[in-house]
């Protein structure tokens, strides 16, 4: 189970509290009435679903019931930032530098160098 | 004699740690024994001399018990409490016995000793891997009918048992600072050291005494004291911090993202007479600050020919029994090992009184120092020789050796063999924290390379060598200040093979076990690669290695490497499967836990819900809720209440609770804006007072919903909705107001649970409650059908609205909650001698069918359009936007050839169709026919005397008087198609 942050009440809540709502920064067309086929088919079909990161978004539904947007890497289910609806896209690289992944992330430890142990074989 | 003899023959008196005097007494295939508390039952059976304890899965092999501990593959037997509390699969290692146990073996035909199953050992020649798959091919009927289940007959685990499990199971949350994971020498020593800190600290064990290694290690000694000794006290000191859990037979199967880890505490598995009000497991689910990985290491067999023979067992195993159980395995102890550490076993042994008449160890040149131990026991220790084959056959009675160069053979008698291949470090749960492991190239194993969590592994799990080291990390793991304690003793973890052992490499054809439980064999193995599976994930799937209930936590490395080197890969470019949870098997109970019966999912009931019961009404499920379906009479089915209650209503009246509609309050200046861009019809210039039919669309133009909405002020309009469309509808009006249209001033509030909601349909409707309603004038003229008023009805406040879901005149009073049932149980008084009959939700689904009205999930199904479903009519004509206005004109949407609805009359009057049954235009066509449509609401209508139905047909509309087809098994029943409305289709009814 997941740990996400609301950005509205500002506290990390767990999953249960929340309802995934998909991609997030689709943008409906207006006029909408106006909008190709093929525009029109990207908005209401097409989704990334990359491997990596992916802007999402949630709904703190049995919580304050808003809806905010995330960044979440689909391979380690991290979240690298949650934003509220309506601001814009954070800028990937700078989620990614080292300083700015701290508070959102637990540190990634690497194990010391194996030793070197004599084999008696 | 001393009292130990009455626990079992081969119990060694002054040994183990087990009291002589408490006995507990168990039967096994219903064999009288006598074991200790504090025996598992497998050193219990041990102590009775007996190890066929199982036959093999697919060979029906004897088998007996290969470990101690949690990782047993072989020892697997059913427990029986009584019918309804049976647990088959149960590993006899780690089950405790208790007075009254009843254990029994499983897979075994009739008996254990005498299997007939076990011809299929004899045939295995024929029975290679991937021998099902390639000859149970046809005809392809077969195996669903025939050969699976007959296979699954003869190959198989234990049998589920029969009844439902009436045990409790418990669930806790925790959260904690650190939890520790192991309570060997590494956990405890990081326990301690962080809750000196002052964290909150969770230490768990699968096992019921803490140690781990401790438990058997001989020569250990921490802070002047012996190892295991150590380990109670540091336990006791642990249990007393107020910061501190404890938590011992407790499994940590399965760690999850962000430091979540799941828990399966056992409580009464090892009581003869739990407490009826205790639970059998806890489960507990815990997020950590940090994870201490203190797992340990697990000791792999040798892989040689008829290694699975009862008696042969591994070396760590072999010093459990003896040292914590004071059991011997044998009386005469053969040793093979390819590492030192199997040595301080055969010390242990021997020292015991047990005769240890040979080592022999793989390696040319063995560490000088335990080959020296040994030999001044009187051991004799063949260096460079390997055992070539174990013979006996219920128990293993010899071992045959020969130099691993080749050369003469010897035989050496014995009755029991322990060996080590070696130890393979517990990384499952760091694998399966999605932590990367590391090959460790030198000592051939994997280890924790790339932590993907906060998380860290310590000890043995770590690839730490020495008591010391580990000791050493540890504490640092814990984050203590000061020094750690000082600890000498205890063997390595390092050294030992992995793959087959000399006599069962390539090119021989000996039952050289890789994994026990499957029956897979080191040839098997070979067999994958040579018929093409060149990656590991194909070589398990195709062998089955790894795959048992054991998850392969002896055979995954061996067959890693037998792998390998068939492929003339190295190891790491091979690669290593998944770990996956759990670590261990859980039971069902304790992942259902709680949610069973009437806690599984909540039931909602109305504020009617008691007067429904106490008139005799049938429910029916609607989602969560409970609805009153009908209301039989004295000697009435269904069809005949549900047809005396249809003709009341448009002869008299009915009434009926309607409180499950969900309801949203849509309040704000800006609300008829949002609700013309949330549903399709036009919203700013209805009337205050009015209401108005609203069908609500996706994106996509298909229809969503359906409701009621009426004006109750300038900015203030209640919503209705379907009864099981209620939760989505206002998350879906939430995602726009607040994400596609937060510029609107618009709040919306679920009231579906504050007003009661009482419909009376009928000719005589408004004579019965006109007389209880105050403060509305209810004239034909002043409140017309689709108004609603504000007012009391029996002394309560009331939204009244005129509105029919029948085609009568209709009243939907609605009232606070509370309310619900005093305002019914006066409206029914008052109606009653009117003709006033309670109907269900069956009567309404027949009403409004004769009437064409639709049921949004029934008549549509997320493919139909407002043209599709007959009602272009509740279009906005002239707006520019809402919800799924683009959708609407997508090509597929406005093509010809969609399925539209219509009415069916049956050309026989008395038959009625089935719902969903399939609809043909022409009825000779050969099979498979085309389809062209679907019944979707059919029903007997007593008001028409006859059968009618709507149904989705391609072009409908297009289609009215023409006759289709609907082939049923028992003949085709002829159709007319209709209009919708099959009564009073002018709708003069709705004024009256």
């Amino acid at each position: 189970m997941l740990l996400i942050k609301c950005p509205y009440c500002e506290e990390e809540r767990p999953e249960l509290e929340f309802r995934n709502a998909g991609e997030a920064h689709l943008v409906r067309a207006n006029p909408i009435i106006e909008q190709s086929d093929d525009d029109f088919a990207g908005f209401l079909y097409f989704r990334q679903n990359p491997k990596g990161l992916q802007f999402e978004r949630w709904r703190h539904i049995h919580g304050c019931g808003r809806f905010f947007n995330a960044v979440r890497d689909s391979v380690s289910d991290k979240f690298l930032t949650v934003y509220k609806a309506g601001e814009p896209r954070p800028d990937v690289s700078t989620l990614l530098s080292p300083a700015a992944a701290e508070p959102a992330e637990p540190p990634v430890t690497k194990r010391p160098r194996a030793k070197k142990v004599e084999v008696s074989q | 004699m001393s009292a130990s003899i009455h626990s079992g023959s081969n119990r060694i008196p002054g040994a183990g740690r087990l009291t002589p005097a408490k006995t507990v007494r168990f039967t096994f295939d219903g064999q009288s024994l006598t074991g200790l508390e504090g025996d598992t039952l497998a050193s219990a059976l041990l102590a009775n001399g007996i190890h066929l304890v199982g036959r093999s899965f697919k060979y029906h092999r004897p088998r007996g018990i290969l470990s101690a501990g949690s990782e047993e593959p072989n020892a697997l037997v059913d427990i029986e409490r009584d019918k309804s509390r049976k647990q088959p699969n149960v590993r006899a290692t780690v089950q405790e016995i208790y007075d009254g146990l009843r254990v029994k073996s499983q897979n075994r035909w009739p008996s254990l000793t005498f299997d007939v199953g076990a011809l299929g050992d004899v045939f295995s020649p024929m029975l290679p891997a991937g021998f099902y798959y390639k000859t149970f091919m046809w005809p392809k009927f077969a195996w669903k009918s025939i050969y699976e289940p007959r296979i699954r007959a003869a190959a198989g685990l234990g049998v589920t048992p029969g009844e439902p499990d009436t045990d409790r199971y418990s669930n806790r949350f925790a959260h904690c600072d650190v939890l520790v994971v192991g309570a060997g020498a590494a956990g405890l020593t990081a326990a301690l050291s962080a809750a000196s800190t002052g964290a909150n600290v969770i230490i768990c064990d699968e096992q019921a005494e803490p140690g781990g290694a401790l438990r058997y290690e001989s020569d250990v000694i921490i802070d002047g004291v012996p190892g295991f000794e150590w380990a109670v006290a540091a336990i006791a000191k642990l249990c007393a911090m107020d910061n501190v859990t404890v938590l011992t037979r407790t499994t940590a199967f399965g760690y999850y993202a962000q430091n979540f880890v799941g828990l399966v505490e056992r409580i009464s598995d090892h009581l003869s007479n739990p407490a009826s009000d205790m639970p059998r497991e806890r489960l507990w689910q815990i997020r950590a600050k940090k994870v201490v990985l203190a797992t340990g290491a697990i000791e792999r067999q040798m892989v040689f020919a008829n290694n699975d023979r009862p008696g042969v067992m591994l070396a760590s195993a072999a010093r459990i029994f003896l040292n914590q159980y004071g059991v011997a395995i044998g009386r005469k102890v053969g040793v093979y090992t390819s590492n030192d550490s199997a040595y301080a076993a055969a010390i242990d042994l021997k020292r015991a009184g047990i005769d240890v008449p040979v080592i022999v160890d793989t390696r040319d040149n063995p560490t000088p120092a335990v080959v020296d131990a040994a030999r001044s026991l009187d051991i004799e220790v063949l260096t460079g020789h390997a055992v070539f084959s174990a013979g006996g056959k219920r128990r293993v009675s010899s071992m045959s050796i020969q130099p691993t160069r080749g050369g003469s053979e010897r035989k050496v008698a014995v009755d029991a063999l322990i060996m080590s291949g070696g130890w393979t470090p517990s990384v499952h749960l760091f694998s399966q924290s999605r932590g990367k492991v590391a090959w460790d190239a030198a000592n051939e194993r994997f280890l924790p390379g790339t932590y993907a969590q906060d998380c860290v592994s310590i000890g043995a799990c770590n690839g730490t060598d020495g008591l010391q080291a580990t000791l050493d990390e540890a504490f640092g793991a814990g984050g203590g200040k000061g020094k750690t304690v000082v600890a000498t003793g205890g063997t390595d973890w390092i050294g030992g093979m992995i793959g087959s052992a000399p006599g069962a490499g390539a090119n021989t054809t000996v039952k050289a076990f890789v994994d026990f439980q499957n029956d897979v064999t080191a040839k098997d193995v070979r067999l994958a690669v040579r018929e093409g599976m060149h990656s590991i994930e194909h070589v398990k799937r195709f062998t089955t290695n790894g795959m048992a209930t054991d998850q392969g936590k002896t055979s995954n490395l061996h067959g890693l490497a037998i792998a390998a080197e068939a492929l003339n890969r190295p190891i790491p470019a091979v690669g290593l499967t998944t770990f996956r949870a759990p670590f261990t098997p859980v039971t069902f109970g304790a992942i259902v836990n709680h949610a069973r019966h009437d806690l599984f999912d909540p039931t909602r009931r109305t504020p009617m819900h008691g007067w429904h019961q106490t008139q005799g009404a049938a429910f029916e499920d609607v989602g969560q809720w409970k609805r009153a379906w009908y209301y039989p009479q004295a000697g009435e089915d269904m069809h005949t209440a549900v047809n005396r209650e249809c003709v009341a209503v448009r002869n008299q009246a009915g009434i009926f609770d309607a409180s499950t509609l969900g309801k949203i309050e849509v309040v704000g200046p800006d609300s008829a804006k949002f609700l013309e861009l949330l549903y399709t019809n036009p919203w700013e210039k209805l009337g205050i007072g009015r209401l108005r039919y609203g069908i609500m669309l996706r994106e996509d133009g298909f229809i969503y919903d359906d409701g009621v909405v009426g004006r109750l002020a300038e900015d203030r309009f209640h919503v209705t909705t379907t009864t099981g469309g209620a939760p989505r509808v206002m998350h879906h009006m939430e995602d726009y107001l607040q994400t596609e249209f937060p510029h609107l001033d618009v709040w919306l509030t679920s009231t579906t649970e504050q007003w009661a909601v009482i419909a009376v349909q009928g000719p005589r409707a408004r004579e019965i409650i006109a007389p209880l309603v105050e403060g509305i004038d209810m004239s034909n003229e002043a409140m017309p059908h689709m108004s609603v008023r504000e007012g009391t009805i029996c002394g309560v406040p009331t939204r009244l609205f005129r509105m029919s879901f029948t085609g009568e005149t209709g009243y939907e009073i609605n009232v606070p909650s509370d309310y619900g049932r005093a305002v019914w149980e006066a409206v029914y008084e008052r109606g009653k001698p009117l003709g006033l009959t309670p109907y269900g939700t069956e009567a309404m689904h027949i009403l409004r069918a004769e009437k064409g009205y639709i049921i949004v999930g029934q008549d549509t199904d997320g493919t139909v359009t407002p043209q599709d479903a007959g009602l272009t009519w509740a279009i906005g004509k002239n707006k520019t936007d809402y919800v799924g206005i683009r959708g609407l004109l997508r090509r597929d949407l406005v093509a010809n050839g969609r399925k539209q609805l219509v009415g069916l009359k049956t050309v026989d009057p008395t038959t009625v169709l089935e719902e969903g049954a399939q609809i043909v235009a022409n009825p000779n066509q050969p099979v498979p026919m085309t389809m062209i449509g679907h019944v979707t609401s059919s029903y007997w209508s007593e008001n028409c005397g006859r059968s009618i139905a709507l149904a989705l047909v391609i072009d409908g509309s297009k289609r009215l008087g023409e006759t289709l087809y609907v082939p049923m098994p028992n003949g085709v029943i002829e159709v007319e198609v209709t209009g919708t409305v099959f009564f009073d289709e002018k709708g003069e009814r709705l004024n009256g």
